[in-house]
């Protein structure tokens, strides 16, 4: 082998390897250009605040990175996220006020079962959906829209267009309780990340995962059920977002129509700024723990500094498109 | 079928030698292609190709697959450029960057895989590229309209120019090409297997066009495997053979089996593989099986029947849209049947979905390695593990160590050569994604096992290493259905080779007493 292309071999070898982690060395080069400028920024108080603020939408992430390796795309999360939160506060609420009672005494029933609600909700608005795509064969991008505006008027109708707020201790607990030094929600998050993280990279289904959007027609080939796995991966991402519906009432004290909106991009970002290919099949759930991280950092970061929120929305959409950019430049010299 | 006098010859006289290049001694040629050579990856496809086409000649090419006819075909029409030799039109060099140029310099190209654009309109597909404007800069509709409907009239063809393309059949859209060569004034046309997915009545109707065209003064450069047409349409002939010109000359001066030597070029050593394999019980019997039959296509399969034997190999054999994998594709629960029969084991069989054929026992190859079989952006062993080789262990989790202890068994008796079983399998060879292709079926210990396609693509050393694989599949018991367009392929490794021409089972032969002229005269049609 001459010379040169041993050096190509290596020069393509350590582009792969940069490719893998630009995120991360992304996120250490905002993380430190943020403590030079205001030391504040690494206390530890601070840090767990940007994990809590990471934890939910992060939560959605986590699911959204399965919806994307199968070349699909979820814009309902965030109307998905009120309507399960407003389930879940009718059910601790035991019904609303001066509408309708569920239980008999007008009190409220057990977190455990707003929990269930929630996450019911979000897991069969995601399996319909789910089913529309796979099965009728309707772009994700167009099921999902119509999806974000059907849980959004839900979620109005539930409410009656105002919120409802005050729930018990042990309800709260889930959204603002502590264990040790670290957040509840944050612990969710870190669960949620693991578990997803075992599935993908441990389990036939994560493997089918990979293949359907990998190349759709050799996995039915190989006799996997594309509509099937297509479908179990939206209810995934309903139980997310069901389950990030009920962390941020109980963290917000309160359930609205219009909470989480937004949550499908900051969503859909931290999982392409994470390093997985909107054209399926490569990627996975720890890019999108430094995607996620890399937009709360920003945030926080901006924040601290005492940047004006008008050009802080201006820096992150440049940083996103420049982080991906970074991304696909590793990804292309390593070809 | 058009008769063959009906064709102007344009006075093109040729040797009818064999061993020496045409001479155009008439009629000066308007393309030549003289000692044209390219190479893809450091493999020589094209060895020192040339070929001229006169004003108003049809010209044959003839060759199996891989044998370079694509090849000539890309490099006369600019998809590709020729690493040495040249390309002369009207005697002036010209170089093609891209197909673009060629379009522009009269070189117009019906392909097999058709080119419109299925949403535009007729006259808009006919006026692609070239759309006239009036002196405001606007479209000129009126005048598209106009010589779109008089190109198509002066065809035959019956349709609205401003219906959609998606609407029209094949043979419809193949005319809605010639109609885009007419209107170009294209001096050269050429046509990859313009017959593959036409009815009789339709090949005779592009007959009268090619005869047609060649009146007027047009060169066509017809590709086709169907002999018959070849004697049909067509003047003169040159037959390629791995990557060279072999012979050319005058169709009249030869004859049909002369034109398969030329093609096939070596003899042929047959089947004889040493062991002699006792066939066990019956595994697959197809019985009169035919395809759905959508309005507006072909009927690819129509009345096929054939069985095979556990520890068999059976040779399915026919040139392009025989209706092989379309037949496979039925027995692997990826297409509907439409009629007839399958039984597998004895019981009759419908597998709805490729899962429920897998769980009768049947393996399926596909033809199409990167298309259909592989995931790209995954690892050897994610590969090879994909169709459940290793079943999963208590709550659906992988199996990584057997996964891999079984993988590494083949890994040694195919010699799969790559960096490491997690490497990405788009970085082996398609020698090597091939065997990983194999070895995930074989792994299944399917009862049968369907290969279409083993060693399209791949290396000469990997193919042998193929074809031992297959034989040792067939002798652990299994029935294979071998599908191969290289039919010394099928002739070695068959025990009994199944014709089929047009969607229909034409003979069945024993293998240890087929000839390759005998199975080629089975594939084609003769009248």
């Amino acid at each position: 082998m001459s010379i040169s292309s041993a050096d190509g071999m290596s020069r393509a070898r350590l582009f792969s390897l940069l490719g893998k982690l630009a995120p991360l060395i992304f996120l250490l080069v905002l993380a430190i250009t943020f403590a030079t400028l205001q030391p504040r920024f690494l206390m530890p108080l601070n840090l767990f605040n940007i994990l809590r603020q990471v934890s939910i939408y992060g939560i959605i992430a986590v699911g959204m990175t399965f919806v994307i390796l199968i070349r699909g795309i979820d814009l309902s999360v965030g109307a998905l996220v009120a309507m399960s939160g407003l389930c879940a506060a009718v059910i601790a609420h035991g019904g609303i006020e001066g509408r309708f009672a569920l239980s008999s005494d007008g009190t409220g029933f057990h977190w455990s079962l707003a929990a269930f609600a929630a996450i019911a909700a979000g897991v069969v608005a995601g399996l319909a959906q789910g089913a529309i795509v796979a099965w009728l064969s309707v772009p994700a991008f167009v099921v999902t829209l119509g999806g974000m505006t059907v849980f959004r008027g839900i979620a109005l109708t539930i409410g009656n267009g105002g919120p409802i707020a005050g729930f018990d201790e042990d309800f709260g607990w889930w959204g603002r309780g502590m264990i040790g030094p670290v957040p509840v929600p944050v612990i969710i998050f870190a669960a949620a990340v693991l578990i997803a993280h075992v599935v993908l990279t441990q389990t036939r289904f994560g493997r089918s995962v990979y293949a359907v959007g990998s190349n759709p027609d050799a996995a039915r080939l190989s006799g996997i059920n594309v509509e099937r796995v297509t479908v179990q991966v939206y209810g995934l991402i309903g139980f997310c977002s069901g389950l990030g519906g009920f962390v941020l009432s109980s963290r917000l004290n309160s359930a609205e129509a219009v909470a989480g909106s937004g949550y499908e991009l900051t969503a859909i970002a931290a999982v392409v700024i994470g390093g997985t290919s909107l054209q399926g099949g490569t990627g996975g759930v720890a890019g999108t723990v430094v995607g996620a991280l890399l937009t709360g950092v920003l945030l926080n970061g901006l924040v601290i500094l005492n940047v004006s929120p008008y050009t802080q929305q201006i820096l992150v959409g440049l940083i996103i498109i420049a982080a991906v950019a970074f991304d696909h430049f590793t990804k292309r010299q390593s070809r | 079928m058009t008769s063959v006098g009906s064709l102007q010859r344009a006075g093109v006289q040729e040797s009818g030698r064999d061993d020496r290049p045409d001479i155009q001694l008439l009629v000066r040629p308007v393309l030549e292609a003289q000692a044209l050579v390219k190479r893809f990856f450091g493999v020589t496809v094209l060895d020192g190709v040339s070929l001229s086409l006169a004003p108003g000649e049809v010209r044959a090419l003839l060759g199996e697959n891989g044998a370079g006819k694509s090849t000539v075909i890309n490099l006369i029409s600019g998809v590709h450029q020729p690493d040495a030799g040249a390309i002369r039109l009207d005697g002036e060099h010209v170089r093609f960057a891209r197909p673009l140029d060629a379009d522009r310099a009269g070189i117009s190209v019906i392909r097999q895989e058709l080119s419109l654009f299925p949403d535009l309109s007729v006259a808009e597909a006919i006026f692609a590229g070239h759309l006239p404007v009036n002196a405001l800069g606007f479209v000129d509709w009126k005048r598209i309209r106009k010589v779109a409907g008089q190109a198509l009239a002066r065809l035959g063809l019956a349709v609205d120019v401003r219906a959609p393309v998606a609407g029209l059949s094949i043979a419809q859209q193949q005319m809605v090409e010639v109609a885009r060569a007419l209107t170009r004034k294209s001096r050269v046309v050429i046509m990859d297997e313009p017959t593959a997915s036409l009815s009789p009545n339709e090949v005779d109707h592009l007959g009268d066009i090619i005869a047609q065209l060649s009146a007027e003064g047009v060169a066509v450069l017809y590709v086709s495997h169907r002999l018959d047409e070849v004697r049909a349409f067509c003047s003169t002939y040159t037959v390629l053979r791995d990557g060279r010109a072999v012979s050319s000359g005058n169709v009249a001066d030869t004859n049909i089996p002369s034109l398969i030597r030329d093609m096939a070029g070596r003899d042929i050593e047959i089947g004889r593989h040493g062991e002699v394999r006792v066939p066990g019980r019956p595994v697959l019997e197809v019985r009169n099986l035919s395809s759905q039959h959508l309005a507006g296509s072909v009927q690819r399969v129509r009345d096929v029947s054939f069985s095979v034997r556990a520890g068999e190999i059976v040779g399915l054999a026919g040139i392009i849209g025989a209706g092989r994998t379309e037949t496979a594709r039925m027995i692997f629960g990826l297409d509907p049947i439409g009629g007839g029969e399958i039984l597998f084991e004895d019981t009759t069989f419908g597998p709805r979905s490729p899962a429920e054929a897998m769980a009768a026992g049947v393996g399926y190859v596909s033809e199409d390695r990167k298309g259909l079989s592989l995931l790209l952006s995954r690892s050897v062993v994610d590969n090879f593990a994909l169709a459940g080789a290793v079943p999963a262990r208590g709550l659906g989790f992988n199996d990584k160590a057997a996964e891999a202890t079984l993988l590494s068994g083949f890994v040694k008796r195919l010699g799969i050569r790559a960096a490491s079983l997690q490497s990405t399998i788009a970085t082996l060879s398609g020698g090597n994604q091939q065997k990983v292709v194999l070895a995930r079926w074989v792994a299944r210990r399917p009862k049968l096992l369907i290969i279409d396609e083993p060693t399209r693509g791949i290396d000469v050393g990997s193919k042998e290493d193929v074809h031992d694989l297959i034989r040792d599949i067939a002798a652990q018991g299994v029935a294979v259905l071998l599908i191969s367009s290289d039919l010394p392929e099928i002739m070695t490794l068959s025990d009994r080779i199944v014709t089929l021409r047009e969607g229909e089972t034409t003979s069945e032969q024993d293998a240890a007493t087929a000839t390759f002229e005998g199975l080629m005269a089975s594939m084609t049609r003769h009248d």
